[in-house]
């Protein structure tokens, strides 16, 4: 099938909530502390402009509670006594000229009395660094299997290791924007997000308004990669204050150097495994520890913590296992959601690990991970037991075969002993990712969909899930002409406007095509129904009965509506994290072939070969472009996006000095799928997007390793890096 | 903002006078451009529009030597075979600078006038021994593109002083060597750079990025000039903190930039690999 929402884009036609134009519209700005903690004392509005034409905002024109709703309550829409972080939103303005509200911005001051903030997520805090509870501990997890203590006492090798990876920036081609509105009494939002009713539940809050008060209109979003999932309730908010003061639409617009300042990135991690084995590489006991930097405020941190310790024992099987998270408050600008979701930080640790614990005992990297592989009726550290069917070892396989790993390894070792100064390598991971919400979150969600059969014959499909580059409204198109033998252009996708659709859940976590998907089949199903059809009963006949239905029923609806039901034997403990934690899992194997010049102590990749098994491949160009983009910023993540900080925030907060790949930094790309289908998800899928966050950055760095017989265990490997482990590797010798 | 738009060189010479030199020359616009929403400061300024003159759009040889107009783009020499066969590092480096975007917008004299150290155009200029050519009302004036920087961002040029052309010398290299070390392939902010040349001029040893200005490192050529033994990149060290004083920022670090450049330099001119 065509791409649906592709035309538009390409042509530059697809209207943008920047390119929105709106008469009598005001432009709003945001006025940040630069201070990382403290008291505000007074804000103090500059000489030079005349502040009685502005709008201004503060804490005090809250209508309702001054809290953004995500799982806890601590984060103010405006700060109001205090500051936690550099950046924090303080003062709103808005002004019809967009260029003297940029310099009104600069001559607001907000003067804070400093208070002691803590930065280093690793250190314990002194008593004047407390900020929450007494420990500043967001949230502790703990997975527990077995007997690990005596399993390390008892063990022939101990293999310890410290993994620690950076923060990144989503970097969506489009920056944060909302515009708002007031009409006949209802705020009206519209504009760049992931979750359409994440953002109306945080302005009824806020705004002290109830559902019908508030609307909320997705505009087409120019990427998201999480950093649009709980980011643009605080900016809606931001903007919906501004118009209700102004009287007049208001619209936010982050420029890029503030979005990438003042939003979340992902959580900076530190990883310290102890892994028990016996000679022949066979895992006894995984001893595992992950602390993520959570920043100022709560946010989704818990959530990701949760996904990162359940995924830190990687796709392997071992008896006994200790897994201990925790996510720590620090005054930096608070980290969010971002692809992948924990899971990369820690597979990247538990990947890296299996390589140096191949090393440590002269194994080949292949087999240790092919003795250890999760094999149907084992179980994961959460003790739930995997009965997939899915070859996981056929995925290893297939990875090692079109990479040409054997290969690559003997050719590259000619090369390294005659080349003078350039050393090549390849490394792999192999992994899972658990497909949809954790545990029991679906059925939370209570996800709702509607089918609506349409007069003139189309049906139109109506989620509050959101496009934003992945293709899903072209997914969901083919999921109803498949099912209910309709053409394309009978297909209606339905904006997501809070007003119209039901709410179907947010657009996150790889739910929308596995879980949404199947909730739109059912919904189809419940259409034929509503009009005395049975399932077998396709195209024109459907089409003839919704006019015949109509003609009967004039003026009148037809929804064919579906709910969330949970799986049969799924259980989830989430006092005790035992249990089912994904309904399933997706299996994957990475292979990465690596340049590394000894002269500029820099890593290329020269070639790429993610293999993964997908439960059912709806559409192929599109699962290709969803691998090969994730492999991209996984490149990122690993080599290059080196974010600095200062006093908490982004100090390279450019696109000059905060290092993105460029195509020309990228190698062939070369994706393969296998099929297991997954009989809960539409068609047979399992979730896919974060599967090319988490594979690279072991697999490049594993390579790196093999070239250089280093040990680098930080990610960005950045040459400077680089140079001081090699550095260290020659001290060594 | 107030733009201005000189029919020819002469004019734009009088616009720039009658300024008082307070026109600033605007070019490709690939340097003043960057960033303006945020750069206030600039916002009341008036820019002398360069980019419609043909005089200074042009590429000409003489006997001696080619010159490259004040206006000439990277894109213009990356398109001219004799220009790229004569002087190879034009081509090279000219590649390397940003991406197609700004190789079609950018200008030499742009990436001269601008005097950021880190600018990748300069060094292979001067490692060609490149003159400045300068105009203004009051006449005519010649500096060699060596002599040029004062300090960080000081420079010889008179701000009533247009560049008219940038002219080099034609002569037979046996090496010509150009190095861009950024921290990505392509659109990328040089950590540290050089050019090398040899020629019956002698050895000319460049570097970008390793001090306040684009500079020549006299230590180094002269180890060259008298062929004294080289046998790691370590033996560089001494002559590399005479020459140069690369400093910790926001892209990379002093140490960094000190040992890649002498790896780099080792494995380009003194090594007997092949
Ligand atoms: C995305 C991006 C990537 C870049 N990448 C690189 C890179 O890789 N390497 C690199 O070196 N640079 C790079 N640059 C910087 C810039 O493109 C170069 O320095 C370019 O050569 C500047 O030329 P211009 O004509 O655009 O200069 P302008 O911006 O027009 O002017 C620069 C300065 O020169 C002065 N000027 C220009 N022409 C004259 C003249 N004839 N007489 C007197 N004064 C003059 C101007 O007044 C100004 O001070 C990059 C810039 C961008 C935006």
């Amino acid at each position: 099938m065509k791409r649906r929402e592709g035309l538009a884009k390409l042509m530059g036609r697809e209207a943008y909530v920047d390119d929105l134009t709106v008469a009598d519209c005001l432009w709003g700005a945001t006025v940040r502390s630069s201070c990382a903690r403290g008291r505000i004392r007074e804000v103090r509005f500059g000489e030079g402009f005349d502040w009685g034409e502005f709008v201004v905002v503060d804490h005090r024109d809250l209508p309702g509670e001054n809290v953004i709703a995500l799982i806890e309550t601590d984060q103010p829409v405006l700060a109001a006594e205090a500051v936690r972080h550099v950046h924090e939103a303080v003062v709103l303005l808005a002004h019809a000229d967009r260029d003297l509200l940029r310099r009104a911005v600069e001559a607001v001051e907000v003067v804070v009395e400093e208070e002691p903030p803590i930065f280093d997520f690793r250190q314990p805090p002194e008593p004047a660094q407390i900020q929450h509870g007494n420990d500043n501990v967001f949230k502790e997890l703990k997975i527990e299997k077995g007997d690990v203590d005596k399993a390390l006492a008892k063990a022939p090798v101990v293999v310890e290791g410290v993994f620690t990876t950076g923060a990144q920036e989503h970097v969506y081609l489009e920056t944060q924007g909302m515009l708002a509105w007031v009409e006949d009494g209802v705020v009206t939002v519209k504009g760049s997000m992931q979750c359409p009713y994440y953002v109306q539940k945080a302005l009824k809050l806020a705004l002290g308004r109830e559902d019908h008060e508030v609307r909320v209109v997705q505009a087409p979003t120019g990427g998201g990669f999480g950093g649009k999932e709980e980011f643009p309730s605080g900016i809606a908010l931001h903007a919906a204050l501004l118009a209700l003061k102004a009287g007049k639409p208001v619209k936010l617009i982050y420029e890029r150097g503030e979005d990438m300042v003042a939003t979340t990135k992902r959580h900076p991690s530190w990883i310290r495994h102890r892994t028990a084995v016996d000679t022949k590489g066979r895992l006894l006991a995984q001893d595992i520890e992950v602390v993520l930097d959570a920043g100022a405020y709560a946010t989704l941190s818990s959530v990701v913590l949760s996904r990162a310790v359940i995924h830190a024992a990687g796709p392997y099987h071992c008896e006994n296992v200790r897994i201990r998270g925790r996510a720590v408050l620090t005054n930096a600008v608070p980290f969010g959601a971002f692809r992948g979701f924990g899971a990369p930080q820690s597979l990247f640790a538990c990947e890296r690990q299996m390589d140096r614990i191949a090393s440590e005992l002269t194994l080949d990297p292949v087999r240790i991970r092919r003795r250890n592989l999760i094999r149907d009726g084992e179980e994961t550290a959460t003790g739930q037991v995997i009965t997939d069917g899915t070859d996981r070892l056929k995925v290893l396989d297939r990875a090692l075969e079109l990479s040409s790993f054997q290969h690559k390894r003997r050719a590259y070792l000619d090369f390294n002993d005659t080349h003078p100064y350039l050393r090549r390598g390849v490394g792999l991971a192999t992994f899972l990712h658990g497909a949809g919400f954790t545990g029991s979150g679906e059925v939370y969600l209570a996800s709702e969909v509607h089918v609506a059969g349409l007069a003139d014959g189309k049906v139109e499909v109506r989620t509050a899930n959101t496009e934003m580059g992945q293709g899903t409204q072209t997914v969901f198109t083919q999921l109803v002409t498949d099912r209910l033998g309709l053409k394309a252009e009978d297909v209606v996708i339905a904006e997501p406007d809070t007003a119209r659709v039901p709410d179907s859940g947010p657009t996150v976590a790889s739910r929308t095509t596995m879980v949404v998907g199947g909730l739109i089949e059912k919904a189809c199903d419940d259409l034929r129904r509503r009009l005395g059809l049975g399932n077998e009963e396709r195209g024109e006949v459907l089409t003839a009965a919704l006019a015949l239905w109509h003609r009967q029923h004039p003026g009148e609806e037809l929804l064919g509506t579906a709910h969330y039901e949970p799986p049969d034997g799924i259980h989830w403990d989430d006092a005790n994290y035992r249990g089912e934690a994904y309904g399933a899992f997706a299996w994957a194997t990475y292979v990465a072939a690596v340049e590394v010049d000894l002269r500029t102590y820099t890593a290329r990749v020269l070639d790429f070969v993610a293999v993964q098994e997908i439960g059912k491949v709806l559409h192929e160009v599109l699962a290709r472009g969803q691998i090969q983009g994730g492999v991209v910023q996984g490149i990122g993540w690993a080599l290059l996006e080196d974010f600095r900080f200062k006093d908490g925030a982004m100090a390279n907060g450019q696109l000059t000095n905060y290092i993105i790949p460029t195509s020309d930094d990228v190698p062939p790309i070369r994706v393969a799928f296998l099929e297991n289908p997954y009989a809960h998800g539409a068609q047979g899928a399992k979730g896919i997007g974060e599967l090319p966050m988490d594979g690279p950055a072991p697999a490049i760095v594993n390579a790196v390793a093999a070239a250089t017989g280093a040990d680098p265990c930080t990610i960005p490997l950045t040459p400077e890096r680089m140079m001081s482990v090699l550095e260290a590797r020659e001290v060594a010798r | 903002m107030t733009m201005l738009f000189p029919s020819d060189l002469e004019e734009a010479c009088e616009m720039l006078a009658a300024s008082d030199g307070k026109a600033v020359p605007l070019a490709g616009g690939t340097d003043l451009l960057v960033h303006w929403p945020q750069r206030f400061e600039d916002h009341g300024r008036t820019f002398l529009d360069l980019s419609q003159l043909a005089e200074l759009r042009a590429i000409r040889w003489s006997d001696s030597a080619l010159i490259l107009g004040g206006g000439v783009t990277y894109w213009q020499t990356l398109g001219d075979r004799a220009v790229c066969d004569a002087f190879p590092l034009l081509e090279k480096a000219g590649r390397q600078v940003g991406a197609v975007q700004i190789q079609a917008r950018g200008t030499w004299a742009g990436n001269i006038v601008n005097a950021s150290p880190a600018a990748d155009g300069v060094p292979v200029l001067m490692a060609y021994d490149a003159v400045v050519e300068l105009v203004s009302t009051q006449g005519e004036e010649e500096i060699p593109l060596s002599e040029f920087y004062l300090g960080y961002k000081q420079m010889r040029r008179r701000p009533n002083q247009l560049v008219r052309a940038v002219r080099l010398p034609r002569r037979r290299h046996d090496v010509e060597v150009f190095e861009k070390i950024g921290p990505r392939r392509a659109q990328a902010i040089t950590k540290l750079g050089f050019a090398a040349t040899h020629s019956a001029a002698g050895w000319r040893v460049v570097a970008n990025s390793m001090a306040p200005t684009v500079c020549r490192c006299r230590t180094l050529e002269g180890m060259l000039e008298h062929g004294s033994p080289i046998r790691r990149p370590e033996d560089l060290m001494p002559a590399i903190r005479q020459d140069v004083s690369p400093i910790d920022d926001i892209r990379s670090t002093a140490q960094y930039r000190q040992k890649v450049f002498s790896r780099t330099l080792f494995h380009a001119l003194f090594s007997d690999e092949k």
